[in-house]
């Protein structure tokens, strides 16, 4: 038991469980807050339970599909994030890579019909790589070359991305709203998915990826080049004396984590349910999301699986919550809450180390 | 009462570590108490416990008979107990003066009176012969200097009980020597001293008694005058140690490195930091560069390694010119590199030990097939070479590289470096930090592979390395060769001598 316990990996999942604990119980508070000073009914247990279940006990099944569709591409902004991070780098610009892959997605996915349209999609995808991989290797290669923090280079990419977008956005409008973009061709396939979950919200996207996880988790652990990458993210210097090309892997890691997102960006502008562009200026959530996913499922590309899933699963709380009459802003303070908890992991690993430690010694 | 400080059965426990295990230290009125221990013995986290910057556990500390509670350096200083931490705690871009008063001015309607604590700080110059210049600024001075105005500081706060932390790690022969009657004035006007070091020669030089810690844990109290040096590391290590380097003569054979006009500029001002240096390097010898710290022997490394660009000159090794090769290419023909710093180049600190051990060749078919790491392979040859050169960590080829003491993060480095097989090995300051036990088994091993016929260059800060391992001698200063010496034929003062610019000559 002692054995268990005191396992790093073990750890890591309980200090994760702590900081989702402590983000619940303060969110508890803050309806019980709410009701004590709101004038109109409503119902705090009512909406913690709304919050457990992840609001699936008003839509079911269905909710269940709403979930995975939201899980898709902060899976893979948080990936995208997550690998950075790994890689000793904070990619911000998570959002900038996502709408560019998107937009790029979605602009193949309406122009190219000389490709069959069957295959059009996979062609769409690929071009979301390779967009939001450029997109992202920009901050790799100002970082290498330039010293140029990536944080700062990609919060502006970020907007850049966004703007850039906004103003293409009429190469593919929509003949009856040209401040829209038209609905993809070719979408993602729903391989009767769409059946089981009775809505028109999942397809194959969630399967792409979770093996982008699977894959990107390989790279990182069972590689040479993740074990490059990862030397370099620990530790530049001692990279660098090891021969190791240290500018290469910082351009490589922007590079991969740009991809990321782009292919997140295109898992949502061409899946099977309709998401269209339009000439707003607003940087995309899911950029930002990435980054709570990746810290709550500690860079870990499997652990990412299950973090997005359960950030997810708030989201779709929250627009249920307003039933027992709260606002889903409830769920952002929470997922704040448990961010900023799980920065506290280390204090809470210590602590565990401490209690059992403790226990066996008496 | 006899004793000034009292600390009695002090435990202090970090996460996965006891760092003081019940640890006494009594130290008398008006002496010099050296506080002996290898790396990782508790030495310095005993004197942050008495200084308030940890907490114990358990333990209570007793000034001049009455049970104190310090819990922070001010509350410290109040009872008159003053350090000198390893690194200064100096303000490069203040004068001497204002570093001394600094944190302890005395103010009249919001304005400093400068000149009263100007008179102190000569009076106080004058008295302990200090000879300091208050109006100098900090990044002017030298490091000695540099460490006067750190016990100047602690005068002009009138403490009574100066704790020094291997203070004399970064200064010259002349400078120790002169730091050491520093130390004795000091004590003679009725100052208590109590001195960290793991170096003998020091003790016996100054102490009146020492306190030995070994591995968290209170060994003993002895009289300086009563102990050898043998019984003192014998203490300190725990068994019987060769103080001595035992070796046979050197038998050099042919040129393998050579460095020809080698320049090095630096980015910020004109002075080159590696200025024209041109040396030969045979098999089956040890050369050593010795300087003082900071003179240009770390970026001359880095050029011969390739970390850093040269900006003229060339590096000829095996016939080839390597001048402007890659690091790998210069890994991948033989050059090992045993690095100054081990946190920042040697390790990977949260790679475990077997990811370090593979550091240099992760990337041959020994480690990897087709890209994918062969594991098994790795900790297979991570438990074998635990083994062979007696790495100890808590879970063995699994544990961390940060959660490893110093000594054994090194002898993981030293592991990787000669499982290269190199040709060349080129060792910065391989014991820098480093208890008795691991120095004599590191000196061991370089000598080992000069007698195996691979050349050796050895760079290191510490003179009596520098004498007994070495079989000859390059000085650097500011970045030039500006004497060679024979180790069997120089004293350490005339390389001091070198060492310090005050002499130097002509190469050829």
């Amino acid at each position: 038991m002692k054995k268990f316990i005191l396992n790093d990996n073990v750890q890591k999942i309980l200090a994760s469980l702590t900081a989702i604990l402590i983000g619940f119980i303060f969110g508890f508070l803050i309806l019980l807050f709410a009701a004590s000073i709101k004038t109109q009914a409503t119902n705090p247990i009512e909406g913690f339970i709304t919050i457990i279940t992840g609001g699936m006990r008003y839509n079911g099944i269905k909710g269940f599909g709403i979930i995975l569709r939201y899980t898709t591409p902060v899976l893979l902004t948080g990936l995208s994030v997550g690998f950075a991070f790994k890689t000793g780098l904070f990619n911000i610009g998570a959002a900038g890579q996502f709408v560019m892959g998107g937009f790029t997605a979605a602009y193949i996915a309406i122009k190219w019909t000389f490709i069959p349209l069957e295959f059009l999609w996979i062609v769409a995808l690929l071009g979301a790589i390779v967009v939001g991989g450029i997109w992202g290797m920009i901050s790799g290669v100002l970082k290498a070359y330039r010293n140029v923090n990536e944080v700062i280079s990609s919060i502006m990419l970020n907007y850049i991305g966004m703007i850039t977008v906004s103003n293409l956005v009429f190469t593919i409008k929509d003949r009856f709203n040209p401040s829209r973009s038209q609905v993809p061709l070719s979408r993602i396939p729903t391989f009767g998915l769409d059946k089981v979950f009775g809505l028109n919200t999942v397809d194959f996207g969630i399967f792409i990826a979770i093996a982008v996880a699977i894959l990107i988790y390989i790279v990182l652990e069972k590689t040479s080049f993740g074990y490059e990458l990862k030397a370099c993210g620990y530790n530049r210097e001692a990279a660098r004396y090891a021969g190791i090309n240290d500018k290469k892997g910082i351009i490589l890691s922007m590079t991969i984590a740009g991809a990321l997102s782009g292919l997140g960006g295109a898992l949502v502008y061409i899946s099977s349910i309709t998401k269209v562009f339009d000439q707003s200026l607003v940087l995309q959530r899911e950029g930002f999301d990435g980054i709570s996913v990746a810290l709550l499922g500690l860079s870990n590309p499997l652990g990412i699986i299950f973090s997005s899933f359960f950030i997810s699963m708030l989201r779709n709380a929250g627009s249920s919550l307003s039933r027992a009459g709260f606002n889903d802003e409830v769920i952002r303070i929470m997922t704040s809450t448990i961010i900023y908890a799980s920065a506290f992991s280390l204090l809470f690993r210590d602590k565990i180390h401490k209690l059992f430690n403790k226990k066996e010694g008496k | 009462m006899e004793y000034v400080i009292e600390m009695q059965g002090i435990t202090k426990i970090f996460p996965g570590i006891i760092a003081n295990d019940n640890v006494d230290l009594k130290v008398k009125k008006g002496e010099i108490h050296a506080l002996l221990g290898e790396n990782g013995a508790g030495k310095s986290t005993l004197m942050s416990v008495l200084f308030g910057l940890y907490k114990p556990e358990k333990g209570k500390i007793i000034i001049n008979g009455e049970e104190a509670s310090i819990k922070n350096p001010n509350d410290a200083n109040r009872y008159g107990i003053g350090m000198v931490h390893q690194h200064f705690k100096l303000v490069h871009n203040f004068t001497v003066l204002e570093n001394v008063i600094l944190g302890v001015e005395s103010v009249r309607h919001g304005r400093l009176l400068m000149d009263e604590a100007r008179k102190k700080v000569i009076e106080l110059s004058q008295k302990y012969s200090l000879f300091i210049e208050p109006d100098a600024l900090i990044s002017d001075i030298s490091v000695g200097m540099q460490q006067r105005v750190e016990i100047l500081k602690m005068l002009y706060r009138e403490n009574d009980l100066l704790i020094f932390d291997e203070p004399t790690a970064v200064l010259t022969p002349q400078e120790i020597d002169e730091l050491m009657k520093i130390m004795k004035d000091l004590v003679a006007e009725g100052k208590t001293i109590i001195f960290i070091t793991h170096k003998l020669n020091e003790i016996k030089a100054v102490a009146d008694r020492v306190t030995i810690l070994r591995k968290g844990k209170y060994i003993d109290t002895v009289d300086v005058s009563m102990s050898s040096k043998e019984t003192l590391s014998e203490l300190m290590v725990g068994r019987k140690v060769l103080l001595e380097v035992e070796k046979t003569m050197a038998q050099p054979k042919e040129v393998v490195l050579e460095v020809k006009h080698l320049i090095v500029k630096s980015k910020n001002h004109n002075k080159n930091k590696v200025n024209d240096v041109s040396f030969k390097l045979h098999r089956g010898e040890i050369l050593c560069i010795a300087g003082i710290e900071g003179n240009g022997q770390t970026d001359l490394v880095y050029a011969l390694t390739g970390l850093e660009k040269v900006s003229s000159g060339q590096i000829i090794y095996k016939g080839e010119d390597i001048t402007h090769r890659s690091i790998r290419y210069r890994n991948l023909k033989g050059m090992a590199h045993i690095p100054e710093d081990r946190h920042k180049h040697g390790l990977v600190l949260d790679y475990n030990v077997a990811e370090n051990l593979i550091l240099q060749d992760y990337h041959t078919n020994k480690f990897q097939t087709k890209g994918f790491l062969k594991f098994k392979k790795i900790y297979d040859n991570a438990d074998e070479l635990i083994e062979r050169y007696d790495i100890r960590s808590g879970s063995g080829a699994r544990s961390i590289a940060r959660s490893m003491s110093g000594g054994n993060q090194q002898k993981a480095i030293v592991a990787r470096e000669l499982e290269t097989h190199p040709d060349v090995l080129i060792a910065v300051q391989p014991t820098r930090g480093l208890d008795v036990g691991a120095i004599e088994y590191i000196h061991r091993i370089l000598i080992e592979q000069r007698d195996k016929g691979k050349a050796i260059l050895l760079v290191s800060l510490e003179l009596s390395e520098v004498m007994s391992v070495s079989d000859r001698i390059l000085v650097i200063y500011e970045g030039e060769l500006v004497g060679q010496a024979d180790p069997a034929l120089v004293s350490q003062q005339e390389l001091g001598l070198y060492m310090s610019g005050s002499k130097r000559e002509v190469l050829e």
